[in-house]
């Protein structure tokens, strides 16, 4: 009996990969470029036990890990991405799942009308060049019938986007572009089946088909453009805020990713480390860098029972922190409001295409009512007046704005995308191209956003060397970067041994010629009243060194406001930051107007009344404190460093340690608004020629689309350009 | 004239079978990452060693 249960549950077991569900999880890989990249990241990944499949993509820059969760999780397939050199980070992959599905729907509407338009245009092709020679009466309807059996459910399957579309604009009592779209697929498909029933030579099949296939690609091309840029913006935010330590209430520490933080966890925050959640701190004593949130430069002292914001960096001591949910009374909450009431500024904007539908759409019902009547009331029989009136409609078919402004941003969001700025908001080109100032925001976006060595020629390579190869030991920010100032000016630093740190202190350790200190000026026995970051370097048996930190310009912050300068932009600097701070950086980047101590509802206010005075204002910055402010302003950029919520909220996000892709996006922005607006000038002059015809009666739809394909085809051309 | 009685079904039926393998294509994930696929390509691996690509 024992035997045969313990037989049984040795079946099980052997079964029991298969039968256990797996879960999949989809994490986001930093420096992905290559093939090989590619698989070596494959190959990581399945190396980590209960691993069953993994499939990168180049293009998403992402991995998709199929797992057993009894056997892995996400901490661990970051450890084996780190150990083969990528930076990994989990996203949530749900709503990108929907953007895509949508994306592939538009891409099989494209296929299908793209196979039908193919098919009945060479049967069209033989029927119309047959009536000019000898082609049996039977056999052209017979070809009139084939092309009827392709085009209706091409109609009925690929035109519901527009039909969709125009359904619920009609039922809000507005009028879009694809009200006239709708209309024209329908009268010219319902006209032609009629005429084919009827045994009539007026069969337009292929020109709405073909109409729909053009159109198509226009949206297949907006949807790939925005979906896209939500992807590499969500790559961008997971890889941001990372993992974070929980500790569980049996004191076991694990890694969990910081978006499935939930109020109430206790996070273990380390020394230089950022705070994944906002909470209140529950243990440990320091200070915290708060400059992502207010802009503020000086570390701020916090103790138990205070709270503390995600993004701030923990300077000190090691800090245990309880996760809160959003409370009212808090920074966030007032930033959450402000941001609600800035956005709905936001909205108001009209994009170019939806202004130029504005006029277009009734402008085309109106000419093509007209030219029914008018031949009606000229004695033309009703059909042949609904001919002219569909080829009316066919060609004034709003292709130059369906398909040029979408491919024209498409090719400038990729010209962008390969300088390392994301297109995050598709108007947001046109709206960077409107803008006639630029206002900075100080700490990390004009700045470094970090504490930089100055360069001292005082200190000598000697006491550098040293005093790096302590610093080694500490994980502190200022600790950090004097190792990297040492590794810029000597090359390699090799680590100290024997170096004891004491937290809120410094580092120490002993020598046979006596004591060697780093750290707080009290550390190394000296006092100073130094306003600055700074840190002391002490050997026993000679004088104390200082090293002085301030967070410096990028390096050519100078340059791009003088450039932005030159080409006719006023230039401003809003900053959080005390006074004195903020002057002087504004006089290294050669700013002018700057205003320092603001508070979010402060810069909000000086933005609107820029506002009114009629200026519209590109707004760069990546504080917490600026989200707000880049919610209001007419177009909005923000590092990659920036707090979660200042990305989300820019038009632009750029990566790198530059300040150049704020010229850049402004100059690409500016060429594809001249773009959009010479497609829209090739529009308009087809028009011009066409539509007196085609009221005249002289187009037939056939003729309609072709002369309308090739203006789809010169305005994608056009569009082409700006992406080399 | 009869040769089009199926000449023209023929050619319909070739072309619906492009499209038709141009949805299976879509369907099964091909066009998810068309810049990875370029490298998977050159891939010299043999299948089934050290093959993750399932």
């Amino acid at each position: 009996m024992t035997m045969h249960a313990t037989a049984e549950r040795l079946a099980t077991e052997a079964h029991a990969p298969v039968l256990r569900p797996s879960t999949s999880m989809t994490l986001a890989i930093e420096n992905m470029h290559c093939g090989g990249c590619l698989r070596s990241v494959e190959r990581a990944v399945l190396k980590v036990p209960g691993v069953e499949t993994a499939r990168a993509s180049l293009s998403a820059k992402r991995v998709s890990i199929a797992y057993d969760p009894a056997l892995a999780g996400a901490a661990d397939f970051i450890d084996a991405l780190k150990a083969a050199g990528f930076a990994a980070a989990p996203i949530e992959a749900a709503k990108q799942d929907k953007d895509t599905a949508r994306q592939s729907y538009l891409l099989r509407c494209v296929a299908v009308s793209g196979f039908a338009a193919m098919n009945i245009m060479l049967i069209s092709i033989a029927v119309w060049s047959g009536e000019a020679s000898d082609m049996d009466a039977s056999l052209a309807i017979a070809f009139r019938w084939i092309s009827a059996l392709i085009a209706l459910p091409t109609v009925a399957y690929a035109g519901q986007p527009f039909f969709t579309s125009a359904l619920s604009a009609l039922k809000a009592r507005r009028l879009n572009m694809d009200v006239p779209i709708s209309l024209a697929i329908l009268l010219a498909t319902g006209m032609s089946l009629y005429q084919t029933m009827r045994g009539g030579e007026q069969v337009y099949f292929d020109a709405a088909v073909s109409l729909l296939f053009f159109l198509l690609v226009g949206r297949f091309l907006d949807e790939t453009l925005r979906v896209r840029a939500r992807g590499e913006a969500q790559n961008l935010l997971g890889l941001q805020s990372g993992i974070a330590t929980v500790i569980e209430p049996d004191g076991a520490h694990r890694a969990v990713p910081a978006h499935a933080l939930k109020p109430g966890d206790h996070l273990l925050v380390a020394v230089g480390e950022r705070v994944a959640a906002d909470g209140v701190v529950l243990e440990g004593a320091g200070q915290v860098d708060q400059s992502l949130i207010t802009g503020e430069t000086a570390p701020l002292s916090v103790t138990i029972g205070q709270e503390v914001y995600a993004g701030t960096i923990n300077l000190i001591q090691p800090l245990h922190v309880m996760v809160k949910a959003a409370d009212s009374s808090t920074l966030l909450a007032e930033i959450g409001r402000l941001m609600q009431a800035a956005e709905q500024g936001r909205a108001r904007y009209r994009r170019l295409a939806d202004r130029a539908a504005q006029i277009y759409a009734p402008a085309v019902h109106g000419l093509g009512l007209a030219t029914f009547l008018g031949w009606l009331a000229l004695g033309a029989t009703w059909q042949t007046a609904l001919t002219y009136a569909i080829a009316v409609l066919i060609i004034t078919c709003p292709c130059a704005l369906a398909l040029a402004v979408p491919a024209v941003q498409i090719a400038a969001a990729s010209r962008l995308f390969r300088q390392g700025i994301i297109v995050k908001a598709a108007d947001g080109l046109e709206r960077i191209a409107e803008a006639d100032m630029v206002v900075f925001d100080k700490t990390g976006t004009l700045t470094i956003g970090r504490p930089e060595l100055l360069q001292d020629d005082a200190i000598c390579d000697d006491t550098l060397m040293a005093a790096a190869g302590l610093a080694c030991a500490s994980k502190h920010p200022l600790a950090r970067s004097l190792v990297v100032a040492a590794e810029k000016r000597l090359g390699k630093v090799r680590p100290a041994s024997g170096v004891e740190e004491v937290p809120g202190q410094g580092l120490k350790r002993s020598l046979v010629q006596g004591e060697e200190r780093l750290g707080a000026a009290a550390w190394c026995g000296v006092s100073s009243a130094g306003s600055e970051s700074e840190v002391w370097y002490r050997r026993d048996w000679m004088s104390p060194v200082r090293f002085r930190f301030a967070d410096t310009l990028r390096s050519d912050a100078t340059r791009i406001v003088g450039v932005l300068k030159r080409q006719g932009y006023d230039v401003a600097l809003l900053s959080g930051d005390r006074t004195e701070v903020v002057e002087r950086v504004a006089r290294q980047a050669g700013i002018d107007a700057w205003q320092a101590e603001l508070r979010p509802a402060d810069k909000i206010a000086w933005l609107n009344a820029r506002a009114r005075e009629g200026r519209k204002v590109l707004m760069v910055g990546d504080g917490l404190n600026d989200a707000p402010a880049l919610a209001a302003a007419h177009a909005s950029m923000s590092p990659s460093s920036a707090a979660d919520i200042s990305q989300r909220t820019a038009d632009f996000v750029f990566q790198g340690e530059r300040l150049a892709p704020v010229t850049e996006a402004v100059a690409v922005g500016k060429r594809a608004r001249s773009m959009a607006l010479q497609n829209f000038a090739v529009a308009l002059v087809y028009n011009v020629i066409c539509v007196p015809l085609a009221v005249a009666g002289f187009v037939t739809p056939l003729i309609a689309a072709i002369v309308m394909s090739t203006s789809s085809i010169l305005v994608t051309a056009n569009a082409a350009r700006l992406a080399k | 004239m009869t040769a089009l009685a199926w000449l023209v079904p023929v050619a319909l039926l070739l072309g619906g079978l492009g499209l038709a393998m141009f949805l299976w294509a879509l369907r099964s994930g091909q066009f998810e990452d068309l810049e990875g696929a370029a490298y998977r390509a050159l891939e010299d691996v043999p299948p089934g060693e050290d093959d993750p690509a399932r």
